[in-house]
């Protein structure tokens, strides 16, 4: 599979009167063409700030990218002679170093963005119709006539029913779901390389999440997407991504394909979140497992593993390091300084 | 749409009723105009002849209603100092108010929008600080003080403006303001001014950081375009209501800015009816301003309407 997105080392800091936050500290991951890749981890964690870092979303002041790197290597499908080698004579972008104008062109034309909460997030004076028309005259050079009929089917493509007539509705005369399929088709309308989903279902109920999953599914099946899905639902993750990173305190803790994290969790912080989940089955009267502690303050970070505290087989060389990420199978990457996927008995806490 | 308007219709008659009912007792409280229409030394018989002849003698719940039934056809009798109908007095006036008032509102929105604009997207920057510095004048500053210090660099020093009165001239049957409207109109709109540079700074600020704004620029549209068509077209909204209201205030007549410039205008008529205890067409212009504050609050929220549709199907 080839890489369309690399990000390497990523460091981006809020400056506030507080203090320097510490919000993301050397974030790395790849994203390959056509998969899914989950991306875990609780509140504060580093997961919107990561993908918002990459699209220069942030409101600067306080948010300053200090370190790294994301390559895009999209444009290789544009040019038909490369045969899938995008390091023969393609160049990456590295959109952390694009201007105001050229990351203009990747927002909404090559990355689309769909947004958690759909209410907010969609204007609520401005028609649906026009809100996505807009991102088409901006992209495609469209007319106001060519962006119309595009994006009634673009309406129609995602699932609303009477596209003709919803195209001049406003977002408050839609229901939940109708407003996140609205998102969508916002973010696929420029036909884009890659879909960043952030938390797309958190506000939706159970069946409409599962609705809204299968269409972000098939839509990256037919137009050919990767999928960056961003989400704290363990379950969600595994019935839809092929790799997962889970993050913790700004950075990824473990990167693995998708069976390889469930079946063998190769960082105590995964162990503990697949603890956690309840199961099918299970007791009723048992209680949550949940982990002790709560994430460290990310404006002073420890020089040291930032799970330790909460980590129950720390050891002393634990609170010396910070570990660095290390293979431990194919494709199966953790940042811990012990190996849990080998099953040998590490000992307990001291 | 229509039940909205329907129902914001019935509101602005019932408040106009209770704007009609205060005017006719607060004006009873003030003491009985007969004093005043006659020379210190009328004997009680003439004194009871006029109150006969003007119907002050007749029971208040009559004097009421027959108030209310005429001031509904907008007849608030003869003005006892000018001996012609309060209407007419104040529809002469009009015109002036106006002219004044539009300049006035003209002259804070040209000003006060852009600044609270520029203001509210570079918070902290020195293009902040002075538009907000000059929010705070316009809003502190007395406008009659101003006027008079206006009055001093620029028609009397530099000969600029004229210091009083109001010229105009006319083109193909218009009438059309001449500079003459500067000054009072600058010295009126300072307040307005500073309001609309404050609230536009802070609608822009909140809405800056608004999820959907951060959807527009996720879409690639340019900076100048999310400005535009997503943060000033939602900061409007409270914009409406405050233009809306001003507007109210700067067409019932400024007392102090007509009276220095001797503005011909609603203001200056006022204070002289004051003056001159002159019952019919005090009450006649207190209803007039009310009502044209009911009239601009119902088209502001019809405005609102328009400019917000979550509001029009609640």
């Amino acid at each position: 599979m080839r890489k369309i997105l690399e990000v390497k080392d990523l460091v981006t800091r809020f400056y506030t009167f507080d203090g320097v936050v510490h919000a993301l500290s050397g974030v790395s991951f790849d994203l390959y063409k056509g998969e899914t890749l989950g991306i875990v981890g609780e509140s504060g964690s580093g997961k919107s700030v990561t993908m918002m870092s990459l699209l220069h979303l942030l409101p600067s002041p306080p948010a300053k990218i200090e370190n790294g790197q994301a390559l895009y290597y999209g444009d290789a499908d544009d040019k038909p002679d490369t045969n899938n080698k995008p390091d023969a004579d393609n160049k990456p972008i590295d959109l952390l170093k694009l201007n105001k104008s050229g990351i203009r062109k990747i927002r909404g034309g090559k990355i689309g963005f769909i947004f958690q909460d759909a209410l907010s997030a969609l204007n609520p004076v401005m028609t649906i119709g026009r809100q996505i028309g807009e991102t088409l005259i901006e992209h495609l050079g469209m007319s106001v006539q060519q962006a119309k009929t595009r994006t009634i089917e673009m309406l129609e493509y995602v699932g609303i029913p009477e596209p003709q007539r919803r195209f001049s509705s406003y977002p408050h005369q839609f229901s939940g779901g109708m407003r996140q399929r609205t998102m969508i088709a916002l973010a696929i309308a420029c036909n884009p390389k890659i879909i960043i989903a952030d938390e797309p279902t958190t506000a939706l109920d159970v069946t409409v999440q599962a609705q809204i999953i299968e269409l972000v599914q098939r839509l990256k099946k037919e137009m050919n997407m990767s999928v960056i899905w961003i989400t704290h639902d363990l379950g969600v993750v595994a019935g839809m991504a092929d790799r997962v990173v889970v993050m913790y305190a700004g950075a990824p803790v473990e990167i693995a394909p998708v069976d390889e994290l469930y079946y063998n969790p190769g960082h105590p912080y995964t162990i503990k979140l697949l603890g956690a989940l309840p199961k099918i089955g299970e007791k009723e009267s048992l209680r949550l497992e949940s982990i002790d502690g709560t994430p460290p303050d990310l404006l002073s970070p420890p020089a040291h593993c930032q799970f330790a505290w909460r980590c129950s087989h720390v050891q002393e060389k634990c609170w010396k390091i910070v570990p660095e990420q290390k293979e431990i199978s194919s494709g199966h990457y953790a940042a811990c300084l012990f190996d849990f996927a080998d099953k040998t008995p590490i000992p307990p806490l001291m | 749409m229509q039940r909205y308007i329907f129902s914001r219709l019935i509101q602005s008659v019932c408040i106009l009723f209770g704007v009609l009912s205060i005017v006719f007792f607060m004006m009873q409280m003030t003491g009985d105009p007969v004093s005043l229409l006659l020379s210190r030394h009328a004997t009680p018989q003439e004194v009871e002849a006029l109150r006969e002849e003007l119907g002050f003698n007749r029971p208040i719940a009559i004097q009421f209603t027959s108030f209310i039934s005429k001031a509904i056809v907008g007849d608030f009798g003869k003005s006892f100092r000018h001996q012609l109908p309060a209407m007419d007095l104040i529809l002469e006036r009009l015109p002036a108010t106006v002219e004044l008032a539009s300049t006035a509102l003209l002259i804070s929105l040209i000003l006060g929008i852009p600044l609270g604009l520029i203001s509210g997207s570079n918070p902290g920057s020195f293009w902040d600080l002075m538009s907000r510095g000059t929010g705070l004048l316009g809003q502190t500053i007395p406008n009659f003080w101003l006027a008079l210090i206006l009055i001093l660099v620029f028609s009397v020093n530099l000969g600029w403006f004229p210091s009083f009165g109001r010229d105009t001239w006319t083109f193909m049957g218009m009438t059309l303001p001449t500079r003459s409207v500067i000054l009072p109109a600058f010295s009126l709109s300072l307040f307005t001014m500073g309001q609309l540079i404050r609230f536009t700074r802070s609608a822009v600020l909140e809405i800056r950081s608004e999820d959907y704004v951060r959807t527009a620029y996720s879409k690639g549209i340019a900076d100048r375009k999310v400005y535009i068509r997503h943060i000033l077209r939602n900061a409007s909204i409270p914009l409406i209501s405050i233009v809306g209201v001003q507007f109210g205030y700067l067409l019932s007549g400024s007392i102090y800015i007509e009276t220095i410039f001797s503005w011909p205008g609603l203001g200056n008529l006022l204070a002289e009816s004051i003056g001159n205890r002159d019952f019919a067409l005090v009450q006649a212009i207190a209803f007039f301003s009310s009502f044209v504050v009911v009239a601009l609050n119902l088209l502001t929220d019809i405005a609102y309407g328009l400019a917000d549709p979550r509001i029009r199907y609640e």
